[in-house]
């Protein structure tokens, strides 16, 4: 990145700007292990074309202190990409597809805890690599929709073997979708949004 | 055949905190930026402690025109805000990291360069006035 000038820093396009009277956001989660389409569902619904937000984890090696006294110190970039949908000209909703792996997570802090809730997509070719998200998800009491993704290749279990296999409780709404349709992945969306407001119904 | 089998993590007594950001730890070397030195004055020495609270979504607004003393990065900043952005999209555009950004907001919020629109926070009981509201614009897309 050179700031020399900073006129050269590209904005977003003008039919791209939020109205000025937008005041409010939310956001939705979008998480599940690598792979498994986080990318190419926020890249679907999203009404610019998906940004990435990058952060930097520093680590320090353990017992590698050189001669000098100096630790040896790993660095990791990790990205998360995001997309955006306008709700009307006040609120914007905005989609955050998380680094597969959860250990990440806490990089961006308050990413959890103002979201209005998450989408756990699985493959069913590797069940097990969005197992730790959902464990997550629960210590955190992030409400969650899971989206089984549906690759051409992949093994077809019915539902409810997943929902034994993912040990989800009743309540938790299970969906097929294919990420890469707009379509489908609103409806996921959408699936979210009806179980959240049946959670706001039940508490009322 | 059947799926493989998740095994619940036993719950824990309380959630546990997320932990804060590392704070931007420019200048030291230990920071893979295309330009390490300019990262540094960039984050200057503002402690953790003193950083604004800022979500991904917190919308941020320029209220008025860079001073002739604005560093680029704040004026590139000031520039894109000219209509509202989330800090997500200014460390997109601007290509850094969520948590220097957030110090360079911290800095242009007291200065009161720019405003902060707080996002709508998951409450306990949601308003569900504000999940009609998503539900709606969902069903436009
Ligand atoms: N058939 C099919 N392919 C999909 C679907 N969703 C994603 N893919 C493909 O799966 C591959 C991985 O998708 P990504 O969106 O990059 O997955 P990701 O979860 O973002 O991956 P990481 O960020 O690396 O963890 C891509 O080649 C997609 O085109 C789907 O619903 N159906
Ligand atoms: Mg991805």
């Amino acid at each position: 990145m050179d700031f020399k000038s900073s006129e050269t820093v590209p904005g977003p396009r003008t039919e791209d700007h939020l109205p000025h009277t937008t005041t409010a956001a939310v956001k939705i989660v979008i998480v599940g292990g690598f792979g498994v389409g986080k990318t190419t569902m926020v890249g679907s619904v999203s009404e610019i074309r998906p940004l990435t937000t990058e952060e930097t984890m520093t680590q320090a090696g353990i017992g590698v202190d050189d001669d000098y006294g100096s630790e040896t110190k790993t660095a990791t970039t990790v990205a998360m990409d995001f997309g955006r949908i306008s709700i009307t000209d006040q609120l914007v909703l905005y989609l955050f597809g998380t680094p597969g792996q959860e250990r990440f997570w806490f990089l961006w802090n308050g990413l959890f805890e103002g979201a209005l809730g998450a989408v756990v997509l699985v493959d069913t070719r590797r069940l097990e690599v969005s197992f730790d998200v959902i464990g997550r998800l629960e210590e955190r009491g992030v409400p969650f929709v899971v989206a089984v993704n549906d690759f051409p290749d992949g093994p077809r279990y019915p539902m409810d073997d997943l929902r034994e296999a993912l040990d989800l409780s009743e309540e938790i709404p299970m969906v097929k979708c294919d990420a890469r349709r707009r379509a489908s992945s609103r409806d996921v969306l959408m699936t979210l949004m009806r179980f959240l407001h049946s959670i706001a119904m039940a508490s009322a | 055949m059947s799926p493989p089998q998740r095994r619940r993590r036993t719950p824990r007594a309380a959630p546990r905190q997320e932990k804060p950001a590392p704070p931007p730890d420019g200048g030291n070397g230990q920071v893979p930026t295309r330009d390490p030195e300019r990262l540094y004055v960039v984050t200057g020495q503002t402690g953790d402690g003193d950083r604004a609270e800022l979500d991904l979504v917190t919308l941020i607004v320029t209220c008025a025109d860079a001073p002739p003393s604005a560093q680029p990065e704040q004026s590139a900043l000031l520039r894109l805000c000219r209509a509202p952005m989330s800090v997500a999209e200014v460390s997109a555009y601007l290509h850094l990291p969520f948590s220097v950004v957030t110090v360079l907001l911290t800095e242009l919020l007291t200065a009161e360069l720019v405003q902060a629109r707080a996002p709508v926070v998951r409450a306990e009981l949601p308003d569900r006035s504000l999940l009609e509201a998503v539900m709606h614009g969902l069903q436009k897309l």
